[in-house]
């Protein structure tokens, strides 16, 4: 493993300058980078690009990384939100994934993503550990954003429940992950369960994800793996959104990757003054959960699920 | 008349409401103006020309032909909260347009938002940069409806028209969505978040009748308006800190400078030194100056506009 300096945020006025470290792993091949943390709050993608190190490290010291592998990881990014609890670039409220492939002549959040992407542009697989906007917590799976520049079903070989497709948005075409694959890196964008509490078992599961994936393009050897799961392909498109129509305090029956039957009472709306019922929010269909909205309170007209139907 | 725009209810005992004053002269249904602002919760400038057109209008009513909507809060929890985005919702809402009624309820309002203004004569969309900029008053025109928006923001009284590219990421703007579904909506941007200029308000104010004029919303003389100097991209350079630390400015917005002039130093208080000497990189109109001193590397410092005015 070797531990290089990839830049270093100068944090003035009054705060010390912030490195960002990158973890290298086997050769000087660009054959898999991977990007933890972006955000401040993204402590769980944080967590497992530092569990995706320590098993890196050991597995390169049994020599079982192939010749021809070269892996980059970077654990974090956001350190100069994360330490003063700001999702995003704390001076402006701007967000660094959405400023790719960002411009070294620009403005702060810009030039941080410049020196993120010169870091891990050119390798030919990449994976970001990312978050939605909205807090939740999800099945494990790999989104892949279908730009029609890459082969989509590779995400397969991660064993992971789902590989989930979507149309890019606007508002998508300034993501790492849209810009990586326009660089002509192969793509995938790695979601666990949590964002902003740590849950070990999702995180070993996604480290153990991408192991696989390294094993399946024979870049490991003599692994001990667990074989992963048979992989479910969902087209985003085809989800089943539930809303609540009342507000007030949640209480959530079922989580993500729960069966659900059609008609079954899958969260409470509580009045938040007399505890009473006021909405009971049943699925429209069979499925299986993929998210679930992680809130203490709710406005009306909001995503409380995703379903797989 | 104050109407309910669109509402939904907040978790615990209230109701977000997004209201527009109605403002009807003869023949309410021939014309509609929108003149909407408060999308970002720290800009204000829009609030004084809200209040100053409702008053001017009140005054005009026997020359006033259609309907005047003022939307003054379309951010409502923002303005009151001093929160430029959507409180709980860490999303810019000039980012979600044109909404929708199946994801969230910031989407769900903004559906409601684009519901209500479509079709509309005109769109006015008032902004007032943010903390950290100050603008002189200027309209924005995205290159792909330049051609239908410019004459009609010429009208407005504004000091200039940026026509700029059109970045794919702003098509989530309520101006970008409007302009989509064929309601003329032009963004102007004046003055600094959190403060009030009367002058540029009532500058804006003099361009909205004026266009409303135009619009046949008025049965009275335009008032005169000034020729707004009008550019594209390749007239405005950029000045970014490469060092962090405090800004002081040398030089006064809307000032003309030359190229290789002083605009300002970034300043280390701790050492009592200079860290960064920031020069013009052209001659012209320093449109847009820091306000905010604090800065990191690459934050935005100044806007120069070169070139001859047209």
């Amino acid at each position: 493993m070797r531990k290089e300096t990839l830049f270093t945020i100068d944090a003035l006025p009054y705060r010390q300058p912030i490195s960002v470290y990158g973890y290298y792993f086997g050769t000087d091949a660009k054959t898999l980078a991977v990007m933890g943390a972006i955000r401040g709050d993204e402590f769980q993608q944080m967590y497992t690009a530092a569990r995706l190190v320590n098993r890196l490290s050991h597995l390169e010291s049994q020599g079982r990384l192939s010749e021809s592998c070269g892996i980059l990881v970077v654990p974090c990014a956001g350190q100069f939100s994360m330490n003063v609890s700001h999702r995003f670039w704390p001076l402006d409220n701007t967000d660094i994934n959405r400023m790719f492939p960002g411009y070294e002549a620009g403005e702060t959040t810009q030039r941080l993503a410049a020196r993120i992407f010169e870091a891990l542009k050119g390798y030919h697989w990449g994976v970001h550990l990312t978050s939605l906007y909205l807090p939740g917590d999800f099945a494990p799976h790999i989104r892949v954003m279908d730009t029609g520049l890459q082969k989509n079903d590779k995400g397969l070989d991660f064993g992971l429940p789902y590989l989930v497709s979507r149309d890019p948005h606007p508002y998508d075409t300034t993501t790492l992950n849209y810009n990586w694959q326009v660089w002509e890196t192969n793509t995938f964008s790695l979601y666990t369960r949590a964002t902003d509490s740590i849950d070990e078992q999702s995180a070993d599961e996604a480290v153990d994800s991408i192991l696989r994936f390294l094993a399946k393009l024979d870049m490991l050897r003599e692994h001990d793996l667990p074989p992963g799961t048979q992989t479910q392909k969902l087209d985003e498109k085809n989800l089943v959104t539930i809303h609540n129509k009342a507000a007030g305090i949640l209480l959530r029956r079922r989580g993500p990757g729960d069966r659900i039957s059609r008609n079954e009472t899958a969260a409470l709306i509580i009045d938040p003054y007399t505890s009473e019922i006021r909405e009971e929010i049943r699925s429209p269909s069979d499925g299986v959960i993929f998210f679930a909205r992680h809130a203490q309170i709710l406005p009306s007209h909001t995503v409380v699920f995703r379903v797989i139907p | 008349m104050i109407k309910e725009v669109i509402s939904a209810e907040l978790s615990v005992g209230e109701t977000l409401m997004i209201q527009k004053n109605r403002i009807e002269g003869a023949d309410a249904a021939s014309h509609r103006l929108a003149v909407v602002t408060g999308t970002h919760g720290d800009e204000l400038e829009g609030q004084y020309v809200a209040w100053q057109l409702a008053r001017t209008l009140a005054k005009k009513k026997n020359a006033l032909c259609g309907t005047v909507d003022i939307y003054p809060a379309l951010n409502p929890l923002g303005i009151s909260t001093i929160y430029r985005g959507l409180p709980g919702f860490d999303l810019d809402m000039n980012r979600i347009f044109p909404g929708s009624r199946d994801e969230t309820m910031y989407e769900y309002i903004a559906d409601g938002i684009m519901r209500d203004i479509q079709g509309a004569d005109l769109c006015i969309d008032i902004h007032a940069s943010n903390i950290f900029l100050r603008e002189i008053p200027q309209v924005r025109i995205n290159e792909k409806s330049a051609d239908v928006l410019t004459p009609l923001a010429r009208l407005l009284n504004m000091d200039f028209i940026w026509i700029h590219s059109a970045a794919t990421v702003l098509e989530s703007t309520l101006a970008y969505s409007l302009n989509a579904l064929h309601t003329p909506t032009l963004v102007v941007e004046m003055g600094v978040g959190m403060r009030i200029t009367k002058s540029y308000g009532d500058q804006l104010i003099t361009g909205i009748l004026s266009v409303m004029r135009h619009l046949g919303m008025l049965k009275e003389p335009a008032p005169p308006v000034a020729p707004p100097i009008v550019s594209t991209d390749g007239s405005v350079s950029f000045v970014n800190a490469n060092e962090s630390g405090f800004f002081i400015p040398q030089v006064r917005h809307a000032d003309r400078v030359e190229q290789g002039q002083l605009l300002g130093l970034i300043a280390d208080p701790m050492s009592g030194g200079i860290q960064e000497r920031l020069l013009s990189p052209i001659s012209g109109l320093v449109f847009t100056l820091r306000e905010y001193p604090v800065v990191n590397e690459g934050s935005l410092i100044a806007r120069i506009l070169g070139g001859s005015a047209g």
